[in-house]
């Protein structure tokens, strides 16, 4: 979690049903709704990049024989594993907790 | 001493804004609102308002601009209509649950298709569900004295939500008028301090984030986005008793009373009465005066508060009669009738006994509707009376 700049101003003089603000910084990520996550097929992975080029969150971390999704920000979109040309990524249903 | 001079309801309007001192104004100039647009750009040339005046590209671009000027601390005014208010939906269904005090006149118009540019009042009644306060006018000082009273309604802490004063476009927009202007020293101890981002505000002082993602499944979301909402309904409702003290206080001051919510007019010993909204009023009255010098115990009920729905007032005015007309200036598609006459039988099933209600629809894109019109609603209302009730609306202007 990151700081806060400033301390939150007090807000307990506005009701709290009156309109959205927040005063408080919580992170919210585009992972915390992902119903699915790219797995790679590391033997596959060639280190082309074209899941790099093309992951719309901009999240593909480079490891030193292969990419793969930073699944902190990944919402599993499947973008990466629909244009791999080698077909090293598959998508795996998340299971509830 | 206030001034008297002959105008029309833009330019009525236009002296209303310059009394409440507003310290941003955009607008984008569309009919029959133009020459509202025109007047306060011409006022603040002159020096007679002290606004920032923006001239935007386009309506989406007015309230955005608005939007934020207001979370930054300023008073705020424009006006719009039709195809503009059409353009504006985006940030016009933000704006009241952010909670923002802007008024803006709607100078009511038809809808389109077909072309046109003729006044009607689809326009209003078709975002009266987006949550905004609407109020509709009759005359043009009756524009000018509520658009300062909407400011005040609007900026109240137990309100706090924007308000549309409604005005018929070519009927009262064009329609020239003896008006006066009160004093601004007066106006402003009226209105007092401004104070429109306590609760939400864009301020380096107060770091907050103004909207954030609210709702969804799981969590707070759902309870908290509820609490908005229940909120927003609650402030509505106050709204209701703050008009009224306001139009109260306004005619202390400054000698004109106005029905609040809903004006009851010959109506206590009234058999049957006709609803109308707006402009079209004044021809209703005569048509009613007429009717009762011919023995008719016919009386008229005005709704000025459309939103938040005056039901309580409502109801006591039908509660006097046994049959009511409800003429309307718009169409509501999917109930084949008006919106007027579609909200009042809502309102009718809290009547202990059932009476008749007839939907009369006339005034669309700019016809007029007479005294001789209204002269046929009353009889055909006086006929529903005699239990002959239309299950189709009358369209006024049909055989014109």
């Amino acid at each position: 979690m990151k700081r806060q700049a400033k301390k939150p101003f007090d807000e307990s003089k506005i009701p709290n049903d009156m309109c959205p603000i927040a005063t408080k910084l919580v992170e919210l990520k585009t992972g915390d709704w992902r119903a699915e996550r790219p797995v790679v097929d590391r033997d596959r992975c060639v280190k082309c990049g074209t899941c790099w080029l093309y992951c719309p969150t901009q999240c593909i971390q480079e490891r030193k024989r292969w990419f793969e999704a930073n699944l902190e920000i990944c919402k599993g979109c499947g973008v990466c594993a629909k244009e791999c040309p080698h077909h090293a990524v598959n998508m795996i249903e998340e299971k509830e907790e | 001493m206030p001034k008297t001079i002959v105008c029309d309801g833009n330019e009525a309007a236009a002296w209303g804004v310059a009394r409440s001192r507003p310290d941003m104004v955009a607008v984008y100039p569309i009919t029959p609102q133009s020459s509202l647009a025109e007047n306060i750009s011409q006022f603040v040339a002159d020096g007679i308002i002290e606004a920032d005046l923006m001239d935007v590209e386009g309506e989406h671009s007015v309230l955005s601009v608005l939007q934020g000027a207001c979370l930054a601390g300023a008073r705020t005014f424009t006006a719009s209509c039709g195809q503009g208010l059409a353009f504006m939906f985006e940030p016009y269904f933000r704006t009241p649950p952010l909670r923002l005090p802007i008024v803006m006149s709607i100078v009511t118009r038809d809808g389109i298709t077909p072309q046109s540019v003729w006044g009607g009042q689809q326009d209003a009644m078709t975002v009266r569900e987006v949550g905004w306060i609407q109020m509709y006018c009759e005359n043009n000082q009756e524009i000018l004295d509520t658009i300062i009273m909407a400011y005040r309604i609007a900026e109240n802490r137990d309100v706090m939500l924007p308000v549309n004063v409604c005005h018929d476009g070519n009927y009262l927009s064009y329609g020239v008028e003896k008006v006066e202007i009160p004093d601004p020293p007066e106006v402003d101890a009226f209105l007092g301090e401004k104070n429109t981002n306590w609760h939400v505000a864009l301020d380096p002082e107060r770091p907050m984030a103004v909207d954030p993602l609210t709702g969804g499944a799981t969590g707070i979301g759902p309870s908290l986005f509820v609490r908005y909402r229940k909120g927003h309904c609650r402030s509505m409702q106050n709204a209701l008793k703050v008009i009224v003290d306001t139009h109260a206080e306004w005619g202390q001051k400054f000698g004109r009373q106005y029905a609040p919510l809903v004006e009851e007019y010959r109506l206590d010993d009234a058999d049957y009465a006709i609803v109308t909204i707006g402009g079209m009023t004044g021809a209703g009255k005569d048509a009613v005066d007429a009717a009762r010098e011919e023995g008719e115990k016919v009386g008229l009920i005005k709704v000025k508060t459309f939103r938040p729905y005056p039901q309580q007032a409502i109801l006591k005015a039908v509660s006097k009669v046994k049959a009511v007309g409800v003429v309307d200036r718009a169409v509501s598609f999917g109930w084949n009738s008006g919106p007027v006459f579609q909200e009042l039988m809502a309102t009718l099933y809290r009547l202990p006994q059932q009476i008749p209600a007839v939907s009369f629809i006339g005034g669309l894109a700019g016809a007029d509707i007479t005294i001789d019109h209204f002269r046929k609603v009353i009889a055909a209302t006086a006929r529903a009376l005699d239990g002959e009730v239309p299950e189709e609306p009358i369209w006024i202007n049909e055989k014109d």
